[in-house]
């Protein structure tokens, strides 16, 4: 049985960060909104409560507050030559679920784009000329840092990040990220203290004439309340982040910095456990008149219809929505034509873990966006031609949990079970540090989304199929990091150290943790050939059709990708607002 | 001294035993009151999903696995395989969050993660037969019946793959192992990590979740002991 609701000025698909900037923005305007979550509701109280919620066997390691693959997931292959085989236990990402999405659990690490990242493919070729390889199919931005600055500002001080400012209106600020795109103003919250590990790093940093900074970050480094009156306490350094909601309305979540506030508003509306199946066009298919749900509640599909369809969704999901509605042309990367599905992109991480007997870290006093930062090996800083990659990465060491199931450094060489592994977890727990390098990832003609042949989703759409492995460039770029990094290590005198970095030939494993920052898919552009949106996030063909989210990202950027993802949303919502909603049309 | 079939050895019985003593004795100070009552002995305790010689053999694994001997809790006294008994009867072993449709392509390569069409808790049942009869077939005796310093040798042939176990069941030594230290580290609502033995021996507070004051003292070692979900403290 099918239903239909009645009609909404606008509908978001997803109520994470994305959904939730986009239902405020323009539910300020008097319109009707509606946001679609397929996932159940949840909130500080009672869902993220002290102590249920530190738990690290069901948060942590059975991912409590995770997609569950069986009500959907994606198939993965590494090269067209391979069956792609289903994602049927979460590893190296992990794709949230419910009210508040990703942004519940993040780490809350929240960075601007360097400089060059906005305008990449031509930064490239200018500054160092015809170095990009064929099939790397990085692209700039359509939009510059200077028109996203205020956006990224604006998400800064909604969500309250702490951090220390490094170039205000191009002024450098001592202390801070000397080589930070320039900022309007500081961060509304002086930057968190870093426990031993992060100051350690920073003093070895500074010691070799690089630029130490504290990790910018959403944790509350004291009270703060945003422009919707929504409050943050200063976090107790429980040391359950990634993974967990806060118990403790410290770290920037959807929940704390917006979605209280929404739902006040008699406007706004979201229904959860509906998943959005399509989104409808209209016969002539030039708009979508609304979207079909199931409705978990009653078990029936439902037409929504709508004035303006936004994806607010997890990237992936936007990504396969529009595969699964025809928005856009999906990405044949034979022809290397279509969009929808083009430039996926991932992140490349690396690091050392340093060992010292003699020293307490205690590792479990620690938050998400904990310690100490070097940006002096990011893009800006790489002479690309001399190196032989295009990339960089940021450098950080701060414990962020010193959860003992999945948190256990121990010496390479120590037995993996048995009286030798019992005495190690005795000698070293708590006697260890991470530096790490979070590096940028290139899109390439490989590396895509389309729709898998095989297999369906409970629903019995076709799932999702993703084609990536690592490439020879940012192989590369990791292993220079490494390169850099050693020094620094053997400089701090560790009594062991051991790395962590990806070798040349190394294959994508979908078993560890990495991380959950799958970018582009639906990339953001000024070349409808080339971009499934243009510079407002409108898709190309249907004009009331919008996709937010990294998604729109055209490669990857050398940072957690929260703080670009919070900036384009406000950027777009500014844009709809103000010249679409007077007059809806192609706004390019 | 001689392993009775179908139970684990005399020694892990004493430690077994042992573990109510301790905790009792914890219990009786009157600064840390309020602790559980003693749960039923291992060797009393009836599995929720495991058969008696699937529990067998899980005893006298995650007795090598994290043994006894030296300094520090093992798994029988941390009652690591009351854990891995509850875990495979609840939605873990069930795979009840995974997707496990087919066509399934166990063979495929390891790093393409879980392929094989089977539970975590069938992967068990199926897999301990198969190495009850390896051992057996190599060593003249299922796996609990070995001694240990034979069963530590049985169990690096498990890792090691050395039996050629089929593909749907490869993953069996990762999940034992796993799931192993999971008991030894989870919180102890859970069946394992007893008295919170495994915290207070690596130094973990749990559940304290409050450490502002204590961000600045660098290289200064925390002093308080752990707390558990549930409010016990050791």
């Amino acid at each position: 049985m099918a239903r239909t609701e009645k009609k909404k000025n606008v509908v978001l698909v997803g109520f994470g960060w994305t959904g939730a900037i986009l239902g405020m923005e323009l539910a300020q305007e008097g319109l009707e909104i509606l946001a679609l979550e397929r996932g159940h509701d949840q909130n500080t109280v009672p869902d993220f409560q002290y102590p249920n919620m530190i738990d690290e066997l069901k948060y942590g390691v059975r991912l409590g507050m995770m997609q569950k693959p069986r009500n959907g997931t994606l198939t993965i292959r590494r090269d067209q030559n391979e069956t792609a085989l289903p994602y049927r236990s979460l590893g190296t990402f992990l794709p949230g679920i419910g009210v508040g999405g990703a942004g519940t659990h993040w780490n809350g690490l929240n960075w601007r784009p360097m400089q060059s990242e906005y305008h990449l493919r031509s930064y490239t070729q200018e500054k160092f000329g015809n170095i990009i390889p064929d099939d790397m199919t990085i692209q700039d931005y359509p939009m510059s840092y200077a028109e996203l600055e205020p956006h990224f500002d604006r998400f800064e001080y909604v969500a309250g990040i702490s951090g220390q400012a490094g170039n205000i209106n191009g002024k450098v600020v001592e202390g801070g990220n000397p080589f930070e795109a320039p900022r309007s103003r500081d961060y509304p919250m002086p930057p968190m203290h870093s426990t031993w590990d992060g100051k350690k790093f920073g003093d070895a940093a500074r010691a070799m004439g690089y630029h130490p900074f504290p990790s910018p970050g959403g944790i509350a480094s004291k009270d703060y309340v945003n422009e919707y009156n929504m409050q943050m306490g200063p976090c107790n350094h429980c040391g359950f982040c990634e993974r967990f909601g806060c118990y403790n309305y410290s770290k920037s979540s959807p929940q704390t910095a917006i979605i209280d506030a929404l739902k006040r508003k008699k406007n706004f509306e979201y229904r959860t456990n509906c998943d959005v199946l399509r989104v409808e066009k209209s016969a002539d298919g030039k708009t979508a008149t609304g979207v079909t749900y199931y409705d978990e509640k009653t078990g029936e599909e439902v037409f929504q219809p709508a004035d303006i369809v936004i994806l607010t969704a997890f990237s992936l999901h936007n990504v396969h929505l529009m595969l699964l509605s025809g928005i856009g042309k999906p990405y044949d990367p034979v022809t290397n034509e279509g969009v929808v599905g083009r430039n996926y992109s991932y992140q490349l991480t690396g690091g050392y873990t340093l060992f010292f007997k003699d020293e307490n870290f205690n590792p479990f006093i620690g938050t998400g966006a904990n310690g100490m930062c070097i940006d002096d090996f990011g893009m800006d800083n790489i002479d690309f031609a001399k190196e032989g990659f295009i990339g960089g990465a940021y450098w950080r060491s701060g414990q962020t949990n010193g959860q003992p199931i999945r948190s256990m450094s121990l010496p390479a060489g120590t037995p993996s079970w048995g009286a030798g592994w019992k005495k190690a977890v005795g000698e070293w727990y708590g006697h260890s540090m991470n530096i790490g390098a979070h590096g940028s990832l290139m899109s390439y003609r490989g590396n895509y989304l389309d729709l898998d042949p095989t297999y369906k989703d409970p629903r019995g759409r076709a799932m999702m199929r993703m084609t990536f492995n690592w490439q020879p460039n940012d192989l590369k770029m990791i292993q220079f990091m490494k390169s850099k990094m050693e020094p620094l290590v053997k400089s701090m005198n560790p009594d062991i150290a051991q790395d962590g970095f990806k070798k040349d030939g190394a294959m994508f494993d979908v078993r560890p943790y990495q991380t959950t920052h799958n970018t582009g898919g639906a990339v953001t552009g000024d070349d409808p050939k080339t971009s499934a949106i243009n510079r407002y996030l409108q898709a190309w063909d249907q004009h009331n059709v919008f996709v937010m989210g990294a998604s729109a990202f055209p490669q990857n950027t050398q940072y957690n990708p929260t703080g670009m993802v919070g900036g384009l949303a406000y950027w777009a919502a500014e844009h709809i607002r103000k010249d679409y909603l007077p007059n809806p049309r192609p706004l390019v | 001294m001689r392993d009775v079939p179908g139970l684990p050895s005399r020694r892990t019985f004493l430690k077994a035993s042992a573990a109510s003593a301790a905790i009792a004795g914890i219990a009786a100070v009157p600064a840390k009151a309020e602790q559980k009552p003693e749960p039923v002995a291992l060797t009393e305790y009836k599995p929720d999903c495991l058969k008696p010689s699937e529990w067998a053999f899980v005893m006298a694994a995650v007795a090598r696995l994290i043994p006894s001997e030296g300094e520090g809790p093992g798994a029988i006294e941390t009652r690591v395989p009351v854990f891995i008994d509850m875990q495979l009867a609840g939605d873990y072993g069930r795979a009840a969050d995974w997707y496990m449709q087919g066509p399934h392509d166990a063979a495929a390569s390891p790093l393409r993660g879980w392929q094989t069409p089977l539970t975590p808790l069938e992967v068990y049942q199926q897999a301990i037969p198969v190495f009850d009869a390896w051992c057996k077939a190599t060593h003249g005796k299922i796996f609990a019946e070995l001694d240990g310093e034979t069963q530590d040798k049985a169990l690096t042939s498990l890792q090691k793959d050395e039996m050629k176990i089929k593909p749907e069941l490869r993953d069996f030594f990762t999940i034992l192992l796993a799931n192993t230290k999971e008991g030894y580290f989870a919180d102890p609502m859970y069946g394992g990590n007893h008295g919170m033995q495994a915290w207070t021996y690596i130094g973990f507070p749990g559940a304290r979740g409050s450490y502002r004051e204590w961000v600045l003292k660098h290289n200064v070692k925390y002093p308080l002991g752990p707390v558990s979900i549930s409010g016990e403290r050791a």
